[in-house]
């Protein structure tokens, strides 16, 4: 009489077995849709050109080989294209010459009164290293499309309008892939300790 | 020259800062139950054809208010405004009814947020320097103030340049 146990006991290894079997099997065909999830964050970094305040033509081909940090703004912003750039400015005067080691860009989305004129009189408020890029209205399209950023027109009164635009920092490796963006709510030291680790990223790179 | 003159020159300066950004942290206007807080405006880049403006409003009256604009001598003239942030994207509008604050209620326009917006200003604001402006309210009506112009807001979420002792 002592078969009974024995068959419960094989009844009960069979289930645990196949819940184990099924547990790792629907976590197998469930990973590798997460693992593709990243991919969204791929789409950042992709081919622009436009024209610095400073003349010279600068695209993703002529910053190869180097990191650099990416903002898009206009000057008929008040409020957080300033703030960005006066703290942009204040932590690279902090790092001093290690700055030099990422490029810093001010992308405009709102070339129609962003003339090169006008970003470079904006730009001498801030650190010199900072360059303030536009371009025609195609190539700015470009660019932001090249970032996965977005910027609207929004009409506001008689003639006048604003822009609606992605307002975070990006951070761009020296080969050109994206590192994250920066977040500017993070203690200072944090902020600066990214961009000595980004400044760096040139030296392993080349 | 002496290391103990060059300590006097440095405890000097530093008295001299500090009774500066002392002189420039509190100051306030009022005018009947609306008491406006720390106004302060944002050094402008060269040119720049806006500026932020910041303040608190306290309304210790028994009715509710509205701030409805301004204006200053140094701009077309000055508007209530607010910036919001969704999915990374910055959005700013004018309010063009202003803003309400409450019967014994306070407001306070930060970056970020809601803010006076200067339409055209015909100077550039330079760190240090103060500008004069009119408050318009639905019910106190006209409010003097001074705005001083500050490079970062005074008290902060650690954006502020302010923390001594960091390595040369």
């Amino acid at each position: 009489m002592s078969g009974l146990p024995a068959f419960r006991l094989t009844i009960w290894a069979a289930i645990v077995v196949l819940g184990m079997f099924l547990i790792v099997s629907t976590q197998l065909s469930g990973g590798s849709p997460t693992g593709e999830t990243s991919s969204g964050t791929a789409r950042v970094g992709g081919p622009f050109s436009l024209v610095s305040h400073t003349g010279g033509r600068v695209d993703n081909q002529s910053l190869a080989g180097r990191p650099y940090l990416v903002f898009f703004g206009f000057t008929y912003c008040p409020d957080i294209c300033p703030t960005t750039l006066f703290e942009l400015t204040d932590l690279m005067t902090e790092l001093g010459p290690v700055a030099t080691g990422f490029k810093v860009l001010f992308i405009s989305i709102d070339p129609e009164r962003d003339t090169r004129e006008t970003l470079a009189s904006s730009m001498t408020s801030f650190d010199s290293r900072i360059l303030a890029l536009r371009g025609t209205a195609a190539e700015t399209d470009a660019a932001l499309e090249a970032f996965s950023a977005y910027a609207k027109k929004v009409p506001l009164e008689v003639g006048e309008y604003t822009m609606d635009h992605t307002a975070g920092v990006f951070l761009m490796k020296s080969d050109g892939s994206f590192g994250g963006m920066m977040d500017m709510h993070e203690p200072r030291e944090t902020r600066l300790e990214n961009l000595r680790r980004i400044a760096k990223d040139q030296v392993t790179g080349s | 020259m002496s290391s103990g003159f060059k300590l006097t020159v440095k405890l000097t300066c530093m008295l001299a800062a500090t009774l500066l950004s002392t002189s420039a942290l509190a100051h306030q206007f009022s005018q009947g139950d609306i008491k406006i807080g720390h106004p302060w405006s944002r050094v402008t880049p060269s040119a720049a054809p806006v500026a932020g403006a910041y303040l608190t409003v306290t309304n210790s009256g028994s009715q509710p208010d509205r701030l409805a604009g301004g204006s200053t001598p140094i701009a077309d003239r000055i508007e209530v405004h607010q910036m919001t942030m969704g999915d990374g994207i910055a959005r700013m509008r004018p309010l063009p009814d202003g803003i309400e604050i409450a019967a014994g209620g306070s407001v306070e326009l930060a970056p970020g947020g809601i803010h006076l917006m200067l339409i055209k200003p015909n100077q550039q604001l330079i760190e240090g320097s103060s500008f004069k402006a009119t408050l318009e309210f639905a019910r106190a009506g006209t409010v003097e103030i001074e705005f001083v112009v500050q490079r970062n807001p005074t008290v902060q979420t650690g954006s502020g340049n302010e923390h001594g002792g960091h390595t040369p």
